[in-house]
């Protein structure tokens, strides 16, 4: 570990003159303009050849000028991504404890599978005759989350968690339209993520908020307060955002229904519970999962994801368009609402779903088949409470008790310290470890969350502990000057982001164009 | 299990440090009716070697295009991508970070996002690019979406000539929104009065280029119409190869982009996932949905990246938010980006020089198959064919003679059977003479 007092001799805090290469690099960090500015014009990274000579057909309308796109060659573009590349913190290199993100390890036969031809040099609008592998694969997919959830349906082709939330809202939408009982608001928890609100909303739907009691689950009575004829459905995560099961979630289901409402669950996390608890014995009618999350796919630095939807069967006739049919000469897509899919709500994808991450999704799976899923749940849940209390003496615990799969502290541990939540995640970086979600949820002050995963070792858990209880005795030493400085070992130190809002600089232009822009 | 640290001994410690007896004492708080004992009926875990054997069988069932003569677009297609692209996109620093919200560790993410935004901007000929949408379709909803925040209106024009799918998508996020569509029909080879269409309810006109039989239009007049009477004109664009041979939206007087960006350095994996491109004016940025990354300098005044404009995402401004967006097509967006990188200016503008070429030469050889007709009188790498029956049969025929031969309009519009002859090619630069041969052969063989 780091001499912390001896590091910043050599790099003094914000403001302080840094040490001073002559290239700017610093050792393994380098300085790497945009492929913009690298432009060797005419070079190109690809050999294509000319083709013959024939008669254009473009109507007319061809492009007059250039793109303004930079040369470069294959070793320089190379050079630029790599180096970019060594820019970013990972799960592959360290620990990610974003909590509601399950960062864990994304197998690399994932990728592998999902690169075969048979998968990934196919077309969506082939003869169906000849993607009966594709469907079948779906359909296996399709499968093991009804399996794992208790439900009788699933809609594959929302794209995230935000998509899929859509897709269960809209269903819920049209089955009370269908019912002729139109209803106008949706109730979500404080705690909730943003988009269940935001996705409430793109349904057209009002937004009526649910306070949490004390042990930070949904107050049963304030709910009750609120649900009447107007409410078409509660949205709610279970384990919810500050890492608690709804303990009174057969109650919450029994009083939305008897409301006339439907129950939506956002399946964030799962990773929680799969293998063990079947969202549908908790009453639940719609629920998204990530399979960006619980089942492994890549975040790729901000997606693409997956949100599959399950279904109970008052929804299911609303799926969205594409559905799988078992036909009697194999599987059929049906792609019109018309017949049996008469009540689809339609299209909510270009094409039939996120096939890339089905495929890394079901190869998970299967790789942990029912046994290693339900202990992937159970590791998950171990590593939370094993942080929880390795760190409750030194951090403030929001909520006591078992926790699911993370855990949640607020910053009264920092209270007349002059070191906020971000400082202390900015120090944390400096450790070497990616900080936990930082102010969220928004029911505590200055929340830290943190969701280590399965896929974690105990020696692992052991540093992280080290270095947070470390960080927490540089706290109460008063070092806060220190703190609002870090991250000092990063390739950058922080970032003017009120300044960028300002101002905004979304592109590059070459120079001239870019002074006419700032005038 | 592999992919799980933790050892026996390891459980039994940190239970004992935990206080809990038992695994079964941290899921205390399920409610006893909903905790499940034994495991659920699936298969158990298997090693690599089973997983992979289990998973090549079903891939084998499928046939890959680039195992057949193949001409199947319709909004994806099939182009060759340089081999740096997949080595890079899989290195873990990006494949395996989350979205950038701590930019001091995630500059690598945050420096791509800002030259996609700058190349989007760029190839459509618009001001301002976001980091990434789900796909075209979704885009195309979010672009109408947009058009009724600026304008206040809640009407949006769809032309016949957008695709059938975007034009489902649009009628779906507009049902449950509450806003108004004026979706005109199917219109092959054009001839539609969008103009005449406009009121003064009408948020945007959404047209696309080439349009969804292949036809390259100009929409200048158009969009001069839409700003006089206070509507967007919305440029959807599926094949985004085209716009390095052809006038970009943003010359035409586009006020919102559109547009898959799956052909460049993205597979066609069947359908997704692909990645969405939006683009729009200076102007309109405050109302775009989506990630944005912008440029800012760190404490030390060096130049650095940072995800920018979030007051308008719905994990601040919730029930307010722009969109319900929240993860969007990060990893599919820098294999664009690379890709595009790699092809350059001499690049992009020669592959799209042979995709047109290799259109030229299918187009020319398919109508001269007795009774086939082509229906384009411009195109770039797809056009539609009308042939003397219905085209999903022949399809079906020539798929079992090895041909991928395009997409029967009828897929799209089963119940209009005036559209039931029409069959959309597409040829790109992976199909060679010899796959035109076997195609028009085989047609020929078929229709007799």
């Amino acid at each position: 570990m780091n001499d912390w007092s001896q590091a910043l001799s050599h790099h003094p805090a914000a403001g302080g003159e840094a040490v001073a290469t002559i290239t700017g690099n610093r050792g393994l960090q380098i300085e790497e303009p945009l492929i913009f500015e690298q432009d060797s014009p005419g070079k190109c990274g690809v050999d294509l050849p000319e083709p013959p000579a024939f008669r254009s057909r473009l109507g007319g309308l061809e492009r007059k000028g250039p793109v303004g796109l930079p040369g470069l060659s294959e070793p320089q573009i190379v050079r630029h991504y790599t180096r970019l590349s060594q820019k970013n913190y990972a799960i592959d290199s360290g620990l990610y404890p974003l909590g509601s993100c399950t960062m864990k390890h994304n197998p690399r036969l994932n990728e592998k599978m999902a690169r075969l031809p048979g998968f990934a040099d196919v077309h969506p609008l082939q003869p169906q005759s000849t993607v009966q592998g594709a469907i079948e694969l779906i359909d296996t997919l399709a499968h093991w989350l009804k399996t794992l959830t208790g439900m009788p349906a699933v809609a594959l082709s929302p794209a995230a968690g935000a998509h899929g939330e859509l897709c269960g809202v809209m269903t819920i939408r049209a089955a009370l339209t269908a019912r002729g009982d139109p209803r106008s608001r949706i109730l979500v928890p404080e705690s909730a993520h943003g988009t269940n609100p935001a996705t409430a909303s793109a349904c057209g739907y009002s937004v009526g908020s649910i306070p949490a009691n004390k042990s930070g689950r949904v107050d049963l009575a304030a709910l009750k307060a609120k649900l009447g004829p107007d409410v078409a459905a509660l949205m709610l995560t279970n384990p919810n955002t500050c890492g608690l099961f709804e303990n009174e979630i057969l109650d919450i289901a029994e009083a939305v229904h008897q409301a006339g409402a439907f129950f939506y669950c956002d399946g964030a996390n799962f990773n929680a519970i799969v293998g063990r608890v079947r969202p549908a014995d908790l009453g639940i009618d719609a629920l998204h999962i990530n399979l960006h999350k619980t089942f492994s796919t890549p975040h790729g630095g901000g997606g693409p994801g997956s949100g599959p939807v399950v279904l109970a069967a008052e929804l299911a006739p609303y799926a969205p368009l594409p559905w799988i049919v078992h036909g009697t000469d194999g599987f059929k897509l049906v792609e019109h609402a018309a017949g049996q899919a008469d009540d689809a709500i339609g299209r909510l994808k270009g094409f039939h779903g996120q096939m890339g991450m089905f495929v890394r999704a079901l190869t998970y799976m299967m790789s942990h088949g029912s046994d290693g899923l339900r202990q992937v749940a159970e590791d998950a849940v171990l590593n939370a409470n094993y942080l929880r209390v390795r760190l409750a003496d030194v951090l403030s615990l929001s909520f006591p008790g078992i926790c699911m799969h993370e855990v949640l502290f607020d910053d009264r541990f920092l209270k007349d310290t002059g070191i906020s939540t971000l400082d202390f995640a900015k120090a944390l970086i400096d450790e070497g470890f990616h900080p936990m979600t930082m102010y969220f949820p928004l029911v505590v002050h200055g929340a830290l969350l943190i969701e280590p995963t399965e896929t974690e070792s105990k020696a692992s858990l052991d540093q992280f502990v080290a270095a947070v209880r470390g960080l927490v005795e540089r706290v109460r030493a008063g070092d806060a000057v220190a703190f609002q400085a870090a991250p000092q070992f990063t390739p950058r130190r922080r970032l003017d982001e009120t300044n960028a809002a300002r101002k905004p600089i979304l592109r590059w232009r070459p120079e001239p164009e870019q002074r006419q822009a700032a005038e | 299990m592999r992919y799980l640290p933790l050892t026996d001994a390891d459980r039994r410690d940190m239970l004992a440090a935990i206080g809990a007896a038992s695994i079964d004492e941290l899921f205390a708080d399920v409610p006893k009716a909903a905790r499940r004992d034994g495991l659920v009926d699936l298969p158990k875990a298997m090693g690599e070697l089973e997983v992979e054997r289990r998973l090549s069988a079903m891939a084998a069932k499928n046939v890959a295009a680039g195992s057949v003569p193949f001409f199947v677009g319709g909004g994806a297609y099939r182009h060759h991508v340089p081999a740096a692209v997949d080595h890079l996109i899989q290195r873990g620093e990006f494949l395996t970070s989350y979205t950038p919200y701590q930019p001091e560790v995630s500059q690598g993410t945050l420096q791509y996002l800002f030259e996609f935004q700058t190349q989007v901007a760029l190839l459509t000929g618009m001001e301002v690019a976001n980091a990434s949408l789900y796909d075209g379709a979704t885009a195309c909803a979010e672009a109408v979406a947009m058009a009724n925040r600026v304008t206040r209106r809640n009407k949006a024009v769809l032309s016949g000539g957008l695709h059938p799918h975007y034009r489902s998508v649009c009628e779906t996020y507009a049902r449950f929104a509450g806003n108004q569509l004026d979706a005109q029909d199917p219109a092959p080879g054009g001839g539609e009065d969008l103009a005449g269409r406009i009121d003064s309810d009408t948020a945007c006109v959404v047209v696309q280029n080439p349009d969804f039989y292949g036809e390259i239009r100009d929409f200048t007049a158009l969009a001069r119409i839409c700003h006089d009477k206070g509507a967007l004109l919305v440029v959807v664009v599926t094949e985004v190869l085209s716009l390095g041979a052809i006038t970009p939206p943003g010359e035409m007087g586009a006020d919102i982009v559109a547009a898959e960006g799956q052909s460049i350095g993205n597979a066609l994996n069947f359908g997704g996932p692909y990645v969405g491109l939006f683009a729009t004016r200076d102007k309109f940025v405050r109302q775009m949905p989506g990630r944005l990354a912008g440029q800012t300098v760190d404490a030390e005044g060096r130049r650095g990246w940072v995800l920018t404009l979030s007051t308008r995402e719905q994990h601040i401004r919730r029930e307010k938010a722009t969109s319900n967006i929240c993860t969007n097509s990060g990893l599919c967006a820098l294999a664009f980006t690379i890709h595009l990188s790699l092809l350059a200016e001499e690049g992009l503008t020669r592959l799209a020089r042979l995709n047109h070429a290799a259109a030229v030469a299918a187009a020319d050889r398919l109508a001269a198959v007795p009774g086939v007709k082509l229906v384009n009188r411009s195109f770039f790498n797809e056009f539609a064919v009308r042939l003397p029956r219905p085209a999903a049969p022949v399809v079906e025929k020539l798929a079992e003679r090895g041909v991928l031969a395009g997409i029967p309009v009828s897929r799209f519009y089963p119940e209009r059977t005036d559209l039931a002859d029409l069959l959309l090619v597409a040829a790109t630069e992976t199909v060679t003479e010899d796959d035109i041969e076997r195609f028009a052969a085989a047609l020929t063989e078929v229709l007799r």
